[in-house]
C-alpha cells in the first residue's frame, strides 16, 4: 500500500507545495521547523483542508484530484488523524471515546474491549479524558483512531505534549503499537532525535516546500540541504564557494578546504559536525589556526567553542566536540590548529 | 391575592425562552461562521434589541404587528387573529428583547469550541449532523444553559415593550411588572411591594444558577495530565 501526496496550496502569503510518496510498513518523518507547513500537509491528506491543486492517492484510491474535481469528505477518506493534543472528546468515557471510531455497529462493544486491552486501558474504561496521563490520553487517541480501521495514519507531533522525561518511554511504546499497523505512517516533528529513533524515512520540509525524501540516517550524516543540516542539529556551517582549483572556499571561516568527494551542483553552504572536527599537531591541507572561545565540559566529552581566522561573531565559529581525555592531554591551549577531515565535509544547497 | 400577574410572567418567559432557545442557537451557530464582514453585520443587527430602549422595540413591533399594519391585518384576515393588546403579545416583545442574550451567549460558546475535536469526528467518519448533537451541544452545554437562563430572567422582566404591544388589562395582559408600575401609579404601594418581593426572589434565584453555571464552565475542561503510571 502506499500513499502519494502531492499538493500546493496558498495561504495569504504562505505557499505549500509539498510533494512526497511513502510506502507501506514503516514511518516516514515530516522534518521542519514550526510554521513550515507540516500540520497544514496532514489536514489536507486528512481532507480537513483543500489544496488548491494537486492529487493525493492512497493506494490506488484518489482521495483528491484538482484537475478530476474529487475532493472525498474527511469521513470517507480512512485516514487515521492523531492530533497534536489527541483531540479526546473531553464529556465521554475512554470506552464511549473509542466506540466513536468503531463503524460496525453490532460489532463496536467487541471492539471496544479488544482495543482498550490491546492498548493496554484496562481499567481505564470508564475514566474521562482529564482523569488520564499524557501517555494514557494519547494512547486512547491511537485507540480511537485504530478502531475507524483507517488504511494511512497520520501523526501531528505526537510526543510536544508531554513532559521530557516520559517522552522517552511514550516514544518506546508508541514504536511499539505502530510496528503492527500495516499501512503507511506519516509523522510530523520538529524535533530530530524522534526521526533518528522512529522513521525509516524523512522529508524536510522548508517553508512549505519540501525536499525529495531521504533515509533517516542520511538526514545525519549526509543531509543535503542547508535546512535538512540545520534541521539535523548541526551547528558548524560556513558560506562557501568553489574557486577555479576545485578548491572550497569556507568564507565565514575564512580557510581553503579539499572536498572528499565531488561536489553538488549549486553550492551554497559547506558543514561539519562538531565530533568531526579534529585537533592537529600543526598546519596543513584542511587546516586551520582556531582560537579557543570557551570550554564546555559535557558529560562523556568537552565541547570547545572555537574562532576561526573567519571571526568570532556568529557562524564564523566552530564547535569542536573531543573525548574529555583527548582535550585534557593537550594541556588547555589558548590556540590550536584543527583539521576539518574531507570525507567529513558536509556540501550543502540552499 | 390574585396571582394572574405571577403565572402570565412566568408563561410568556417561558414560551419566549423556548422560542429564543433554538433560534438564538441556530443564529449564532451560522453566524460564527460567516466571513468577517457579513459575520459583523448581522451581529450587529440581532444584538440590537439588547441596547434599544424597550420602547424603541415596543414600536417597531406595533409597526409591524398592529391591527392595521401589514403582518398584524394578515393574521387578523386569515387567522382571525388579534396579535397585539392579548396575553401573548407579550411574547414577541420578551423574545425580541432576550434574543440577543442567548444569541451572544451561545455565540461565545461556540467560538470557544475546539475545532480540532470536529475534525478528530469528521476523520472518524461521523456526519456532521452527529458531531453538532454529540460533540458541539454537549461541548458548549454550559455556555448555552447559562444564555437560556439569562434570556428567561430578562424575558420575565420585559416592562417597556410589552406595556406598549400588551398593555395592562388585569387577569388577560397583566405580568409582574406591569402590575408593579400599575399599583404604585395608583397609589397602592404595599401591593407594589409584594410584587417587588416576588420579582427579586426570582431574580435572585436565576442569577444564582448563571452562577454555579458559570463557575462549572471555567473549570478547566482538559487539566494537565496526571503523573505517568508505570509502563504496562
Amino acid at each position: 500500500m502506499n500513499l502519494q501526496v502531492e499538493i500546493h496550496k496558498q495561504l495569504g502569503k504562505f505557499r505549500l507545495d509539498v510533494c512526497l510518496d511513502t510506502t507501506s510498513g514503516h514511518i516516514t518523518g515530516l522534518l521542519g521547523a514550526s510554521g513550515c507547513g507540516k500540520s497544514l500537509t496532514l489536514k489536507c491528506i486528512a481532507g480537513i483542508e483543500q489544496p488548491d491543486r494537486g492529487r493525493i492517492v492512497l493506494d490506488g484510491r484518489v482521495l483528491f484530484d484538482s484537475e478530476r474535481h474529487i475532493n472525498l469528505p474527511p469521513q470517507k477518506r480512512q485516514v487515521g488523524y492523531l492530533f497534536q493534543h489527541y483531540a479526546l472528546f473531553p464529556h465521554m468515557t475512554v470506552a464511549q471515546n473509542i466506540a466513536v471510531g468503531v463503524r460496525e455497529r453490532a460489532r463496536r462493544k467487541e471492539r471496544v474491549a479488544q482495543l482498550i486491552s490491546a492498548l493496554y486501558l484496562e481499567g481505564q474504561a470508564h475514566k474521562h479524558p482529564h482523569q488520564l496521563s499524557g501517555g494514557q490520553q494519547q494512547r486512547v487517541a491511537l485507540a480511537r483512531i485504530l478502531a475507524s480501521r483507517p488504511q494511512v495514519l497520520l501523526l501531528d507531533e505526537p510526543f510536544s505534549a508531554l513532559d521530557s522525561y516520559l517522552k522517552w518511554q511514550v516514544e518506546q511504546e508508541l514504536a511499539q503499537l505502530l510496528s503492527d499497523f500495516s499501512g503507511p505512517m506519516l509523522l510530523v516533528t520538529h524535533n530530530r532525535e524522534e526521526v533518528r529513533q522512529l522513521c525509516r524515512q524523512v522529508c524536510v520540509l522548508d517553508h512549505g516546500r519540501s525536499q525529495p525524501c531521504i533515509p533517516a540516517e542520511q538526514l545525519f550524516t549526509a543531509p543535503a540541504t542547508l535546512s535538512a543540516c540545520l534541521l539535523s542539529g548541526c551547528r558548524n556551517l560556513s558560506r562557501a564557494s568553489v574557486n577555479e582549483d576545485g578548491m572550497v572556499e569556507a568564507e565565514d571561516w575564512q580557510v581553503s578546504l579539499s572536498p572528499g568527494s565531488p561536489l553538488p551542483q549549486g553550492l551554497t553552504h559547506i558543514a561539519i559536525q562538531a565530533h568531526c572536527v579534529k585537533p592537529a599537531p600543526g598546519p596543513g591541507p584542511n587546516r586551520l589556526l582556531c582560537q579557543v572561545e570557551q570550554v564546555v565540559n559535557q558529560a562523556f566529552s568537552t565541547q570547545i567553542l572555537l574562532t576561526t581566522p573567519g571571526g568570532s561573531q556568529g557562524f564564523s565559529q566552530l564547535r569542536m566536540e573531543v573525548a574529555q581525555d583527548v582535550w585534557a592531554a593537550l594541556g588547555a591551549p589558548p590556540s590550536l590548529w584543527v583539521e576539518l577531515p574531507p570525507d567529513r565535509l558536509l556540501p550543502l544547497t540552499s | 391575592m390574585d396571582f394572574y400577574p405571577l403565572f402570565n410572567s412566568l408563561r410568556i418567559a417561558a414560551v419566549s425562552t423556548v422560542l429564543i432557545f433554538f433560534l438564538g442557537i441556530a443564529a449564532a451557530y451560522y453566524v460564527a461562521k460567516l466571513p468577517r464582514l457579513v459575520k459583523g453585520v448581522l451581529d450587529v443587527v440581532l444584538t440590537l434589541p439588547l441596547v434599544l430602549p424597550p420602547t424603541v422595540v415596543g414600536y417597531f413591533l406595533l409597526r409591524l404587528l398592529g391591527p392595521k399594519r401589514a403582518l398584524g391585518l394578515w393574521f387578523l384576515e386569515v387567522f382571525d387573529l388579534r396579535l397585539t393588546m392579548v396575553w401573548y403579545s407579550a411574547i414577541f416583545a420578551s423574545a425580541v428583547v432576550a434574543f440577543p442574550l442567548m444569541y451572544r451567549t451561545a455565540r461565545g460558546a461556540f467560538e470557544s469550541f475546539d475545532l480540532t475535536l470536529a475534525h478528530a469526528a469528521r476523520t472518524l467518519g461521523k456526519s456532521n449532523t452527529w458531531i453538532f448533537w454529540r460533540i458541539v451541544m454537549p461541548c458548549c452545554k454550559q455556555g448555552i444553559l447559562a444564555g437560556t437562563v439569562l434570556a428567561f430572567a430578562r424575558a420575565l422582566g420585559e416592562y417597556g415593550a410589552t406595556a406598549m404591544i400588551a398593555g395592562y388589562t388585569p387577569g388577560k395582559t397583566a405580568t409582574i411588572s406591569t402590575t408593579v408600575y400599575q399599583l404604585w401609579r395608583t397609589g397602592d404601594d404595599a401591593g407594589a411591594m409584594v410584587w417587588v418581593l416576588i420579582n427579586l426572589a426570582i431574580s435572585a434565584v436565576v442569577l444564582l444558577a448563571v452562577n454555579m453555571l458559570e463557575k462549572k464552565q471555567n473549570r478547566p475542561a482538559r487539566t494537565a495530565p496526571a503523573s505517568e503510571e508505570a509502563a504496562p
